[in-house]
C-alpha cells in the first residue's frame, strides 16, 4: 500500500519520458548534437550567465557562417545546473543520448560535477572537457583516456604564479623566506592547487600559508585581520569563485594589503569580481589562458552574423569579457575536436568515442587559430595520447579599473614538478579503482 | 465496494497484528512489490534508474532514519546531512582499508559507525528539547562536514578532498559500485536494501520500542512516570536514526553518485529530508517515502516538462518556473493537509471504504 502513490507517479513519468525521446529524435534528424551544461540560475548565475552565452553563440557563429562543421549541423541543447552537483548529474544523464549519435562532449562547468562525471562518461564513451577546472591528474591519458585539460590546469596554474612571483622578486632564488599565503574556496575547486604550492614551498623555500574560506565566501573579515595584520604575507594566492571573489578583494583592501601583489586563478579574474570592488580593485591580478576584449576577428563575426542578426544568446553587451570569451575557447576547443575527428572518420555526425580521438589528435597550431580569427587570443594547443593537457602556460592579467590588460607573456608551467605530481596521483586513481593504465 | 474488509475473519493474533491487515492491502502490496522489482527494471530507462529511482529510494532511507528521530520520537534534528557524510565517509574508508569486506558489511559496518556519533550527539537531547535540540544538532551538521573537509586522512588524501567509490560486486561480477555496474542492478540493490530497512523500522515502531518512542513525543514526563528509561530510550532513537541515515549516505555516495566531497552533505541536505519527512508526514513511514517521491521526482518533472509539451523555453526561466511552481505546491500541500501526504493517503483510504456509497 504504501507504495501505490509513487508507482503512479513512476509510470506517469515513465510514459512521459518515452514521449520527450521520440520529439527530440523528430527535432533533430541529421545534426551532430553537443550538449551545454549551464548555471543560469543559482548562486554562481552571474559567472554562468556569460559563459554559457559565449558557448552558444560561437556554435551558432559556426552554424549561421559555414553551415556547422564541414557541413554538419551543429545543435546545441542547454540544461540548467545552477551548480548543483546532483543536478548535473541528472543534466548528464538526461542529455547523453540525444541526437542521432548521442552527445559529443561534455563540459561540466563544475570541478564537483567533473568528479562525479568522471567515471560515468568513461563508461559511457563519452569524453569529458574540463577547461581549467577540474581533476587535474585526468591530464594523465593513459589513465584517464575520456578526460582532457588542456589548454591548462590548476597545478601548472600554481606553478606558473610561483614562477611569476619569483620573476617579481628577482629570480626564483629569491623567494626563500617569502610569505606566499593562499585564500581558497572550501571546496574540491579551492583544494587543488594546495599539494602543488606546498611541494613548491619545500622546493624554494617560502612560507606557505592556507586560509579556507566556506561557501559561499561572505565572511572573510576574520581571515583578512589574519593575513593583513597578523601574517604580513609578500603574496596572496587566492583559488576563489562567485562572490567570494569581490568580497576577499574589499576586505583586503580594507586591511591595506597591495592589490598589485595579488593574484587570483583564472577564475577569480573576471568583470564580475572586480567591477563590485570598485576602485579598490584597481591593480589587481589573476591568471589567464585566453585574452580578453572583443577585439578579435572572431568577435566581428559573432556580431555580424549571430548578435545582429538577432540570434544572440543572451544580453549582447556580455561579447567580450573574460567569462564570455572563455566560453567561446570552450567551443572553440569542443568543435574543433569534432573537426579533428571528421578528417578520419567521415563528415557526419559523429559518436563521442570517434570524438574522443579528434580531441586527442587535437592539433590547435598559431595558423589555426589565427584562420579562425583568434590569433593571439590564445596559446597554441597539442594534445597527446598520453598528455591531455597540452602545454599549459599560463599569462597573468592585471585589473586598470576599467579593463584586464595582458601584463606577462605565457608563463610556461613547471613541467617537472606537475608531470611527476600528475603520474604518481593518476596511478593512485588507477589502483584504488582497478585500472590499468592503456600503452601511449 | 472493492475495498471493504467485510467477511474477512481474523482467527489469530498474529493476523490480527499483521502490518496489512486487509487482503485487498495484500494484494496490492504485492503487486506493488512486483512492479518496482520486476517491470521497473526491465521498462525504466537508464535515466530514469540513475537519477530518479536511485536518489528517491537514497531519501527515502533517510527520511525513514529522520522520521524515527523526530516524527516517532520526537526529537527535532537538522544533523541529517552530516550523518549522511558519516555513513558516506566511514563506508569508504572501510571499503578502501579492507578491500575484501562484502559491499553489504561495508554498508552495514558505516551504519554502525553512524550510529555510534550519531549516540555522541544525541547526548545533549537528555537535557534539552524542541529548537533547543534542532540547534544542537545543527552544530553536529557543521562540525561532521567541516571535519571531513579538514582532515585529509578521511580521503585518503587526495588533494581535491572527493572521494569516490572503489568497484564492488554484490556477488561474482554482479558489480553494484563503480563504473562496470549496471543501472538495474544498482537498482535493485538499492530497492532490496530499502525494502529490508522499511519493513524493520515498520516493525519497529509498530512494537514495543516505537511506542515508547512515541509516549516521549508525546509527553516525557508522563513517559518517564510510567517507567520508560528516558536515557536508553531517546539515545536508541538517535543510534537507529542515525543508522538508517548512516546507510542512506553510504549508498548516496557509492550508488547514486559514485563520487561526493563532504560539501554534497551541507545544511541543505538537512532541510531536503526534514522537508521530505514534513510533506510526506511525521511519525510515518509511508510518508518518507511519498515525501521523497514528491520532493525528489516533482522538480524534474517540472524541469522537464516544458520540453515535453513542446514549448520551447529558455534554460534559466523553466529553472525560476520550477522554483515558483514547487514552492507554491509545498505551501498548498501543507495548507490543503498539514498532516503530510501520508495523512491525505489514510483519507483517501478511508473515503474508499465508503465508495460508491458514502451515505
Amino acid at each position: 500500500m504504501q507504495h501505490k502513490l509513487t508507482s503512479t507517479a513512476l509510470a506517469a513519468v515513465i510514459a512521459v519520458g518515452g514521449v520527450m525521446a521520440t520529439a527530440l529524435a523528430a527535432a533533430q534528424d541529421n545534426a551532430q548534437f553537443i550538449p551545454s551544461m549551464v548555471y543560469r540560475t543559482g548562486p554562481y548565475a552571474p559567472n554562468g550567465i556569460p559563459f554559457a552565452d559565449g558557448v552558444a553563440d560561437y556554435i551558432n557563429l559556426l552554424n549561421e557562417r559555414d553551415g556547422g562543421i564541414n557541413g554538419v549541423k551543429l545543435t546545441v541543447e542547454e540544461c540548467d545546473t545552477a551548480y548543483n552537483n546532483d543536478r548535473g548529474v541528472e543534466c548528464y544523464e538526461r542529455m547523453k543520448n540525444n541526437g542521432p549519435t548521442g552527445a559529443a562532449a561534455f563540459s561540466p562547468l563544475s570541478t564537483g560535477i567533473t568528479y562525479a562525471l568522471i567515471e560515468r562518461a568513461t563508461a559511457d564513451k563519452i569524453p569529458i572537457f574540463s577547461m581549467g577546472y577540474g581533476r587535474t591528474d585526468a591530464s594523465d591519458g593513459r589513465v584517464f583516456p575520456y578526460v582532457f585539460t588542456m589548454p591548462t590546469t590548476y597545478w601548472s596554474q600554481a606553478t606558473a604564479m610561483i614562477e611569476y612571483i619569483g620573476k617579481e622578486e628577482g629570480g626564483t632564488d629569491k623567494l626563500k623566506g617569502k610569505k606566499i599565503a593562499l585564500v581558497y574556496h572550501d571546496s574540491a575547486y579551492g583544494k587543488e592547487p594546495i599539494p602543488t604550492l606546498e611541494k613548491l614551498a619545500q622546493k624554494f623555500g617560502y612560507q606557505f600559508s592556507k586560509f579556507a574560506v566556506p561557501h559561499p565566501g561572505l565572511e572573510q573579515k576574520a581571515t583578512w585581520l589574519k593575513i593583513g595584520r597578523q601574517l604580513r604575507p609578500d603574496w596572496v594566492l587566492m583559488w576563489g569563485w562567485g562572490v567570494m571573489n569581490s568580497t576577499a578583494i574589499k576586505e583586503a583592501a580594507g586591511v591595506g594589503f597591495p592589490m598589485d601583489r595579488f593574484i587570483g586563478v583564472w577564475w577569480s579574474g573576471t568583470e564580475q569580481d572586480v567591477i563590485p570592488a570598485g576602485a579598490a580593485a584597481k591593480g589587481y591580478k589573476s591568471g589567464a589562458f585566453h585574452a580578453a576584449g572583443s577585439g578579435f576577428p572572431v568577435h566581428a563575426d559573432i556580431k555580424k552574423h549571430v548578435h545582429d542578426a538577432g540570434k544572440a544568446a543572451g544580453d549582447a553587451k556580455n561579447l567580450g569579457t573574460v567569462l564570455y570569451n572563455r566560453g567561446v575557447a570552450n567551443s572553440v576547443f569542443v568543435t574543433e575536436a569534432i573537426r579533428t575527428a571528421m578528417a578520419k572518420y567521415g563528415n557526419k555526425p559523429l559518436t563521442g568515442e570517434q570524438i574522443r580521438w579528434g580531441f586527442e589528435n587535437l592539433d590547435l597550431t598559431a595558423v589555426r587559430l589565427k584562420e579562425l580569427g583568434l590569433d593571439g587570443f590564445m596559446n597554441p594547443v597539442k594534445v597527446s595520447c598520453d598528455d591531455h593537457e597540452g602545454s599549459g602556460p599560463v599569462k597573468i592579467q592585471q585589473w586598470d579599473g576599467k579593463q584586464w590588460n595582458m601584463i606577462t607573456d605565457w608563463i610556461p608551467p613547471m613541467r617537472d614538478v606537475v608531470r611527476p605530481m600528475i603520474e604518481d596521483s593518476a596511478a593512485a586513481y588507477a589502483k584504488e579503482k582497478g585500472i590499468t593504465p592503456r600503452d601511449c | 465496494m472493492i475495498y471493504r474488509e467485510a467477511g474477512q475473519f481474523k482467527t489469530s493474533y498474529p493476523a490480527d497484528r499483521a502490518i496489512f491487515p486487509i487482503v485487498q492491502d495484500r494484494y496490492f502490496v504485492a503487486a506493488i512489490a512486483l512492479a518496482a522489482f520486476v517491470a521497473v527494471p526491465l521498462l525504466a530507462s537508464e535515466y530514469w534508474l540513475v537519477t530518479i529511482m536511485l536518489p528517491f529510494l537514497v531519501l527515502s532511507l533517510a527520511a525513514i532514519g529522520l522520521n524515527i528521530l523526530t516524527g516517532y520520537a520526537g526529537l527535532l534534528s537538522l544533523g541529517t546531512g552530516g550523518f549522511m557524510a558519516c555513513g558516506a565517509f566511514a563506508a569508504y574508508k572501510l571499503s578502501t582499508a579492507f578491500p575484501e569486506l562484502h559491499i553489504i558489511g561495508v554498508f552495514a559496518l558505516s551504519g554502525v559507525i553512524t550510529a555510534g556519533v550519531g549516540v555522541v550527539f544525541g547526548i545533549p537531547s537528555l537535557r534539552i528539547k524542541g529548537f533547543y535540540l534542532a540547534v544542537a544538532t545543527l552544530a553536529s551538521q557543521f562540525f561532521l562536514v567541516w571535519l571531513f573537509n579538514k582532515l585529509p586522512w578521511f580521503t585518503n588524501y587526495s588533494p581535491s578532498g572527493v572521494i569516490s567509490a572503489p568497484p564492488r560486486a554484490l556477488f561474482g561480477d554482479v558489480f553494484v559500485t563503480g563504473s562496470s555496474a549496471t543501472p538495474e542492478a544498482k537498482y535493485l540493490f538499492a530497492l532490496t536494501a530499502v525494502c529490508v530497512l522499511a519493513l524493520l523500522a515498520k516493525n519497529m515502531v509498530r512494537g514495543n520500542i516505537g511506542r515508547k518512542w512515541m509516549a516521549i513525543r508525546d509527553m516525557d514526563i508522563a513517559a518517564e512516570i510510567i517507567g520508560i528509561p528516558m536515557l536508553r530510550t531517546k539515545l536508541l532513537a538517535f543510534a537507529i536514526s542515525s543508522f538508517y541515515i548512516g546507510v542512506a549516505g553510504a549508498m548516496w555516495a557509492f550508488i547514486y553518485t559514485s563520487s561526493v566531497e563532504a560539501l554534497a552533505f551541507g545544511i541543505e541536505r538537512s532541510f531536503q529530508v526534514l522537508f521530505i519527512i514534513i510533506i510526506g508526514g511525521l511519525g510515518s513511514i509511508l510518508g518518507s517515502f511519498l515525501g521523497a517521491a514528491f520532493i525528489v521526482l516533482l522538480p524534474i518533472l517540472l524541469s522537464n516538462a516544458p520540453q515535453l509539451i513542446g514549448l520551447q523555453i529558455p534554460v534559466d526561466m523553466v529553472t525560476h518556473l520550477e522554483f515558483m511552481i514547487f514552492g507554491a505546491l509545498i505551501i498548498l500541500f501543507l495548507i490543503v493537509e498539514p498532516h503530510g501526504l501520508a495523512r491525505l493517503w489514510s483519507i483517501a483510504k478511508e473515503k474508499l471504504r465508503l465508495w460508491p456509497f458514502p451515505h
